[in-house]
């Protein structure tokens, strides 16, 4: 599903992404971990189209979407959720899920209806919402909600699109326990239907949800494995000394 | 949201009650008045469109109330008094204008899309100045006011009632737009452009759309404003009249309904007021504006309630 | 002598050109690195005009008058960056754009009060107003050959002083990421003012050299100020060099093109129409550069934020 070819980024004099070939099967989920500094966050961003490589491919479904601008890849089927929350702060739930179900119904070039009793975009939102566990909280403003929930909610918008595959930019970032937990449940249920690249710092999390494991260091993936087989890597051990593992 | 209708109804029986009630008391210096404020309140409608809730800084709109407005004149001085003809026209040029402007600038952002807006809009003043033709400098009356069947521009009451039905219009269509699928595209790419990009939105061909229709409604706010006056001056797009329809829109509170509407009342009136005290009343405006910058961040619809379309 | 023409006209540019980069210097550092649009960057140059035609009245000597006018421009100028801008480091440009925007307002009635609305010239000491003879045969204004080599000068020093020293390298890593430098320790306030006090100085200086040129009037600041936007945007925000290159292709483009268009049309269409259209497309044509440079590359000529 997802082809990457000696992808390469620099700036300066600093090599962030270092020749990175991976590969994502379709229905696979693949975790990308890597200590501080490894270059995920710029991998992510060459990924999600906010950044243009220096050279090297990224094929999606066969198709070379390299120098594709992030709304084109949106509609191709390629969603992401932000490290850092994004969301708009001043819509509710049921909103912020609602444009990202607009995003993919056609053009919006509709000046008339208005799109709070839409059922066409409502619809599928409430239902995404359920799914993700915020149906309770739909109309609550964003900006009104906890830390946790606004993960959530970034989950919820990338299955609004309706996506083939997903990029999650570590989705439990910042959470506690408790809803560290209820996230992976989350997860684990979207692994059956969708391919997913994970981004994720949590080891609990990738190792219950990983089905291979890429480990960046320095720019350069040393090791693409299964979890088993990335636990005992030497390589991976070293890099990771001093670091949860 | 009743409370808001209410307040609604209110302002425009007062407007409706508004000519009868001054001619009775021998003032109509105060029908003047509250219609040149509802022709800028036009304007400033418009323009919260693209800046309220598109986010986008444009500091030349007031090229629109001077394309509306030449449009006017220059048709009529031809002899072309129609105004079906004069409207349309108005309306379709700066639409046009808008979006040969927007091609180019929309694509830009922050401080440049500022810029840019404020020199294309100072361009087309000085083109103005330069039509020796039609007034060029001083500028010139206009031969008729826009003929309409049934309808007589030059019965102050009547003319009127004519703005306010526009702007009620206006207040109106807005009001649709902005809870449209599209309204919802410019808000969203505003409030969080990269999140927009990456549930799929390009921005660009939304708000360059709703460049054009700001522009084309602002055409219609120089037309009226044009037979307001009788008289066409390339001062309708001098820059700083694009600096008082922008403060309208904030200090009336942006991205609300009421907001320009409010906006254009207060800074209008406050004109008004202080340039019957002292000739130089700009002195005391400017820093006031300054004053309502720093403090009054919401404008004046956030006083009455949380401003969301 | 038809080149006479030509070649004194492109000196004019070249002076014209000379005044807007003074002016694009200051305003585009500030932009670059205090993120700060300044609308009131016309109003310093305004009261540069003004201070220093009060002062050369008062001492009844120009080089006091020029002296003092600068160094009292400065002095609003620092004045206004404590009073009225330090509030709006923090604002979006919308508010700052409108809280300038009122400053404007205040300094052209200000003026008005003191001096009146009629447009005052400055006259010049006996030794800046002959000619001096140009190669070409034709004679050129001494006063305008002195603008143009200040003009020079400062675009040396400023090049000096950003390229060769300290303030210069902290002043191109602001421009470039200010975050960072913040993050250095370098004390942002005292940058920032520096910065500022430089920018009112260029304006003022462009301001007191306009006065004998151009007329001294309430809002000349704004009429100038809109084309150094317009330099500013072809050239690249933040960039001195961006501001030199722009300031003088703007500053050429509008001389030759007020001087030579209508002439030049004349020979394609008729005189009548030429006469209309030539002063109303001479009076685009900068703007019509702009758009065009846009269109090509939409970060202007040397963009100085990294991609």
């Amino acid at each position: 599903m997802l082809e990457i070819r000696g992808l390469t980024k620099s700036f300066g004099a600093l090599r962030a992404t270092d020749a990175v070939d991976l590969d994502v099967q379709e229905g696979e989920t693949l975790a990308i971990i890597g200590p501080n500094g490894a270059g995920k966050t710029t991998l992510i961003s060459q990924l999600a189209g906010n950044l243009r490589p220096d050279a090297g491919t990224i094929r999606f479904a066969g198709e070379d979407i390299t120098r594709l601008p992030a709304p084109k890849r949106s509609r191709k089927g390629f969603a992401r959720s932000f490290q850092i929350t994004s969301v708009y702060p001043d819509f509710t739930a049921l909103e912020n899920v609602a444009l990202a179900v607009q995003a993919h119904a056609g053009h919006s070039f509709r000046f008339w209806r208005p799109t709070r009793g839409d059922a066409a975009l409502t619809g599928p939102a409430r239902r995404v919402l359920e799914e993700v566990g915020l149906g309770a909280r739909s109309d609550v403003l964003a900006v009104n909600m906890s830390h946790g929930e606004h993960r959530q909610l970034e989950v919820a918008m990338a299955l609004a699109t309706r996506p083939r595959l997903l990029l999650l930019d570590e989705p439990m970032a910042g959470m506690g326990i408790e809803e560290s937990q209820l996230m992976i449940s989350l997860l684990a249920s979207l692994k059956g239907g969708h391919t997913i690249v994970l981004v994720e710092h949590d080891m609990d999390a990738v190792f219950r949800l990983a089905d291979r494991i890429a480990v960046l260091v320095y720019g350069r993936v040393i090791a693409t494995d299964s979890p088993e087989k990335i636990k005992m890597n030497e390589e991976v051990r070293k890099a990771y000394l001093g670091e949860e593992a | 949201m009743k409370s808001r209708i209410i307040l609604w109804i209110l302002t425009v029986a007062l407007l409706i009650a508004l000519p009868p009630a001054v001619l009775a008391i021998g003032q109509p210096f105060y029908l003047d008045l509250v219609r040149r404020v509802m022709i800028f309140a036009i304007a400033a409608i418009s323009l919260n469109l693209i800046l309220g809730y598109g986010g986008l800084v444009s500091f030349g709109h007031a090229a629109y109330l001077g394309i509306g407005g030449y449009a006017v004149g220059i048709l009529g001085f031809y002899g072309f008094h129609n105004g079906w003809l004069q409207w349309g026209v108005a309306i379709g040029a700066s639409a046009l204008v808008a979006a040969a402007i927007g091609a180019v600038s929309v694509r830009t952002s922050g401080i440049y899309f500022i810029m840019i807006t404020l020199a294309f809009t100072q361009m087309l003043y000085y083109l103005g100045i330069s039509l020796e033709e039609y007034g060029g400098d001083d500028g010139m009356r206009l031969k008729a006011r826009s003929q309409f069947p049934l309808i007589d521009l030059g019965d102050p009451v009547v003319f009127y009632y004519l703005v306010l039905a526009f702007m009620l219009l206006s207040v109106y269509f807005t009001y649709r737009i902005v809870n449209s699928r599209f309204g919802m595209v410019l808000r969203a790419a505003k409030s969080n452009e990269a999140r927009s990009r990456a549930i799929g939105f390009s921005p660009y061909p939304y708000r360059l759309a709703a460049f054009v229709i700001a522009g084309a409604m602002c055409g219609l706010a120089g037309a009226l404003l044009v037979n307001h006056t009788n008289y066409l001056t390339p001062d309708f797009m001098h820059w700083t009249r694009s600096g008082e329809v922008m403060f309208m829109v904030i200090l009336g509170g942006m991205a609300s309904t009421a907001g320009p509407v409010l906006g254009a009342f207060a800074l209008l009136l406050v004109e008004d007021l202080l340039s019957g005290w002292t000739e130089h009343w700009q002195v005391i405006l400017g820093p006031l504006l300054i004053l309502s910058v720093v403090f009054f961040r919401r404008g004046l619809a956030g006083m009455f309630y949380k401003p969301d379309a | 002598m038809i080149w006479g023409l030509v070649f004194e006209q492109l000196l004019n540019g070249l002076q014209f050109g000379v005044m807007l980069f003074l002016m694009a210097a200051g305003l585009t550092l500030v932009f670059g690195i205090m993120n700060l649009i300044n609308l009131a960057h016309g109003s310093l140059y305004m009261v540069g005009a003004y201070l220093a035609l009060a002062a050369t009245q008062w001492t009844g000597n120009y080089l006091a008058g020029v002296a003092l006018g600068f160094l009292a421009t400065l002095v609003v100028g620092m004045l206004v960056e404590v009073v009225a801008l330090r509030t709006l480091y923090e604002r979006d440009h919308l508010d700052q754009v409108l809280a300038t925007f009122g400053l404007i307002l205040f300094f052209n009635e200000l003026v008005a009060i003191l001096w009146g609305r009629a447009a005052l010239y400055t006259s010049l000491p006996p030794w800046l107003r002959g000619h001096i003879d140009l190669f070409t045969g034709s004679s050129y204004p001494v006063y305008r050959a002195v603008v143009i080599g200040v003009g020079l000068l400062v675009a040396v020093i400023l090049w000096y002083v950003v390229t060769r020293t300290r303030l210069g390298m902290l002043i191109r890593a602001g421009a470039s990421n200010r975050t960072m430098v913040a993050a250095l320790g370098v004390n942002i306030r005292l940058l920032y003012t520096v910065v500022f006090g430089f920018g009112a100085a260029l304006a003022g200086l462009a301001g007191l050299m306009a006065g004998p040129i151009y007329a001294v009037q309430p809002g000349m600041g704004e009429l100038i100020l809109i084309q150094v936007f317009v330099v500013i945007v072809i050239g690249g925000i933040g960039s001195i060099r961006g501001a030199l290159v722009g300031a003088v292709i703007v500053g050429i483009v509008d001389t030759m093109g007020r001087a030579f268009l209508k002439p030049l049309l004349g020979h394609f269409i008729s005189p009548p129409a030429a006469e209309a259209a030539g002063p109303a497309l001479a009076s685009m044509l900068i703007y019509l550069l702009m758009a065009v440079v846009l269109a090509v590359r939409p970060a202007g000529l040397f963009p100085s934020r990294g991609g």
